[in-house]
């Protein structure tokens, strides 16, 4: 099904890598605004059908900017995927909860509370340990 | 409020397409910078941003119902899914930091998840 072309195991240089890892954690950012936009979008369009909802996305300004972000986010982490490791770059975008967490505070004025805190470090550390496993 | 069984199956369901729709265009990047063809003509690309739109679907179909503290934590069954094809498709080595980080970010997602219910 997938496999990678006769089976080469390609080891490309850890500049790239690190520039990969870099590329992806800053699209986490993008994914949150994006949510956060869709749910800004979101509200404005109601109870709407499956039709309405696909012209809203053109015509809503917070729902065509949050999908636009995420067609962005999707070249750059295919892009990023072309040289680092799926099982570092992947678990990354766990960030993007993070950011959809403190942007909901920000945005929505959502509060937080222990858990959400706790939740918030955890995935924060986390990804740091992932981050500096993809070191070497 | 209790979560329907068709929910759960739908993040569950969902969460292993997305992981799986990863290695897809994990498997379609590396054909990148090889003329046009690498990028019209890629198959495993292709595959790959349908079957991530596909999970997405089921996301926000299984998260309109019932409880996000159950249902949250299982959406990051996807990332043990990539971890799996990583090691299996890619070869890449399962290191000690990665399977720390990646169980780190797992328990921080149930407590995002239960701070939800």
């Amino acid at each position: 099904m997938i496999s990678v072309a006769s089976g080469e195991v390609r080891v490309s240089d850890p500049a790239k890598r690190r520039q990969a890892v870099f590329i992806v954690l800053a699209c986490t950012l993008m994914v949150g605004a994006a949510q956060v936009l869709i749910k800004l979008g979101a509200n404005r369009l109601g109870q709407a059908g499956l039709m309405q909802t696909l012209i809203g996305i053109l015509t809503i300004p917070q729902l065509f900017a949050g999908y636009f972000l995420y067609g962005i986010f999707a070249v750059l982490l295919i892009y990023a995927l072309r040289h680092g490791e799926l099982s570092i770059l992947y678990p990354l975008i766990a960030l993007g909860y993070v950011w959809v967490s403190i942007l909901s505070v920000l945005v929505f004025h959502e509060t937080m509370n222990g858990l959400k805190i706790a939740g918030v470090a955890i995935i924060i550390a986390g990804v740091a340990v992932l981050g500096w496993g993809s070191r070497n | 409020m209790t979560t329907p069984a068709s929910s759960i199956a739908l993040v569950l369901s969902g969460s292993v397409i997305g992981s799986v729709g990863a290695a897809l265009l994990k498997s379609g990047a590396q054909f990148l910078g090889r003329g046009l063809s690498g990028l019209l003509l890629n198959w495993r690309l292709a595959l790959g941003i349908v079957t991530y739109l596909v999970s997405s679907v089921f996301f926000v179909k299984g998260i309109s119902k019932g409880e996000l503290s159950i249902l949250f934590p299982m959406v990051s069954l996807s990332y043990i899914g990539a971890m799996i094809w990583s090691r299996l498709f890619f070869h890449e080595q399962l290191t000690k930091p990665k399977l720390a980080g990646v169980a780190l970010i797992l328990i921080g997602i149930v407590f995002l998840g239960l701070s939800n219910g």
